[in-house]
């Protein structure tokens, strides 16, 4: 249906996941891929490399996103690939940590909130000297943000962060034509859920959806690249859900 | 979508008919259903000049009779449903609470609320029994925010939010999906007898971050996706696409 033919698109946290998910989809979809990874190069080489075997464009570039100044020095690479104009920005790397409230440390909810929010908050920022009229800008937000499941406390705050921003974001940025939107997964077969791996975790999850199966990463790269393609193109400011039907 | 069996409620005009030549494009099979026959006549010959299989029902969504007989024939014309966009609606007789009468609110309940109802009811007889489907209804940003001089139409579009998440949590076991969209100002016949005049118009435009009205084939792509594979995972979900109104 859609395409993103000749465009270019950053999806960070893109070695694992829902991020690698994504960007094979925007890649199959016929977009240029800089595929982002904190740790774990060997796998995003791969996926640059699965990519590039299929005919599409990739390069690597790697920043550990907990730093401060790494949406910086991220936003700097990537003008150095793509120069003066991004058109999919896929904001995906975040790291998750069950923990009750009596055992959250200080440390662990600053870690969680620099990762899954100040990055993002701050890669915008970055970045919108090449984003412009008709870029797509995609970010996480997740079940979490909207029902309690589990207990994640700190990281269900951030996630209603990203919520918040989208629609920020997507009212100031709108008058130069930049669309902002996010995706928010139930539980999803991945290393960050792997408590989807034990028969409990699956009937829990099983449990609170409608759809009677899990959600695999690829589940999400088609509804991310979607919302990256003009097919999109009035789709501003919403927070889509791709949970199965959980908690309706 | 090729080869798809799509029904069209309300297919004549605005939304509908941009949603019946969209799938045209992907080589769906078609039925539109409408009111007025010779108007469903014309779309007909229009949509088979594009090359497209397709019918036009005359149905009324208001009486189980004639939506009992819409889906049997179309069942009896291509075999099966694969996917039904429920978008015959009214805006009704907008005006402000202390006018309303049993009359006005029947006049906008029974198309948008019941007619939901029946469609949804005899196609889910249909899908449930192919064991798969999608139903794509159509709410309004009014189907979750308030509307002053228009509380019949968003107190309508509230309900068709509520039948479709109860319509997804029944039929999900079966590999039904049910979402909706839900559409920002779009410019319509339907848009200009709501606003009456420009000024109104000028006034809801003014609203939309990305500084414009909706466009009928814009709110027919969303419906697409949605009816997709790409969007397999998702069901009891409205899709806000607005242009950013809600968030802005």
């Amino acid at each position: 249906m859609f395409t993103l033919s000749g465009k270019t698109a950053l999806v960070t946290g893109a070695s694992r996941g829902i991020g690698r998910a994504s960007a094979l989809a925007l890649a199959g979809a016929g977009a240029q891929v800089l595929v982002h990874y904190s740790r774990g190069a060997a796998e995003a080489e791969e996926v640059a490399r699965e990519i590039r075997s299929l005919g599409g464009r990739a390069d690597t570039l790697t920043a550990d996103l907990s730093a401060a100044d790494a949406p910086h020095k991220l936003a700097r690479q990537v003008r150095g690939i793509v120069g003066d104009r991004l058109d999919v920005l896929v904001a995906n790397a975040g790291v998750s940590k069950a923990a009750i409230i009596e055992e959250t440390t200080v440390e662990d909810f600053d870690r969680l909130f620099a990762i899954n929010v100040r990055a993002p908050f701050f890669l915008v920022q970055q970045l919108l000297p090449i984003l412009g009229n008709g870029s797509s800008i995609v970010l996480l937000s997740s079940l979490a943000a909207h029902a309690v499941v589990g207990a994640i406390p700190a990281y269900s705050a951030t996630k209603g962060a990203i919520d918040t921003l989208v629609k920020h974001f997507a009212a100031a940025l709108g008058e130069r034509g930049i669309r902002v939107n996010a995706v928010a997964p139930g539980i999803v077969a991945t290393e960050m859920s792997n408590f989807t791996k034990t028969d409990a975790g699956r009937e829990y999850a099983l449990g609170i959806q409608a759809v009677k199966r899990l959600a695999q990463p690829e589940d999400l790269g088609g509804v991310v690249a979607f919302l990256a393609s003009d097919d999109a193109r009035w789709i501003n400011g919403d927070t889509i859900r791709v949970d199965g039907g959980s908690k309706l | 979508m090729s080869d798809q069996v799509v029904l069209i409620t309300g297919g004549l005009t605005g939304i509908g008919r941009a949603t019946a030549l969209a799938f045209a494009r992907e080589g769906a099979r078609i039925v539109v259903s409408g009111r007025r026959e010779a108007d469903g006549r014309d779309f007909e010959t229009e949509l088979r000049n594009l090359g497209a299989n397709a019918a036009f029902i005359k149905a009324d969504v208001r009486h189980d009779d004639e939506v009992r007989k819409l889906i049997d024939e179309t069942v009896a014309r291509f075999g099966r449903i694969d996917a039904a966009v429920n978008n015959a609606g009214t805006e009704g007789e907008p005006g402000l609470i202390v006018d309303q009468t049993r009359e006005s609110y029947a006049a906008t309940f029974e198309t948008n609320v019941l007619g939901t109802l029946l469609s949804m009811k005899h196609e889910l007889r249909v899908m449930q029994a192919q064991g798969q489907g999608n139903i794509v209804n159509i709410s309004s940003t009014y189907g979750h925010e308030g509307a002053a001089g228009a509380s019949v139409y968003a107190g309508s579009k509230h309900a068709v939010e509520g039948l479709t998440k109860s319509a997804a949590l029944e039929s999900a076991a079966s590999g039904v999906r049910v979402n909706a969209i839900a559409p920002g100002p779009t410019n319509t016949d339907m848009l200009d007898r709501f606003t009456r005049n420009q000024e109104n118009k000028s006034a809801l435009m003014a609203k939309v971050p990305l500084g414009r009205l909706g466009k009928p084939d814009e709110i027919a792509r969303a419906i697409l996706f949605l009816a997709s594979d790409a969007a397999s995972f998702m069901t009891g979900q409205i899709v806000t696409v607005d242009g950013g109104k809600t968030a802005g």
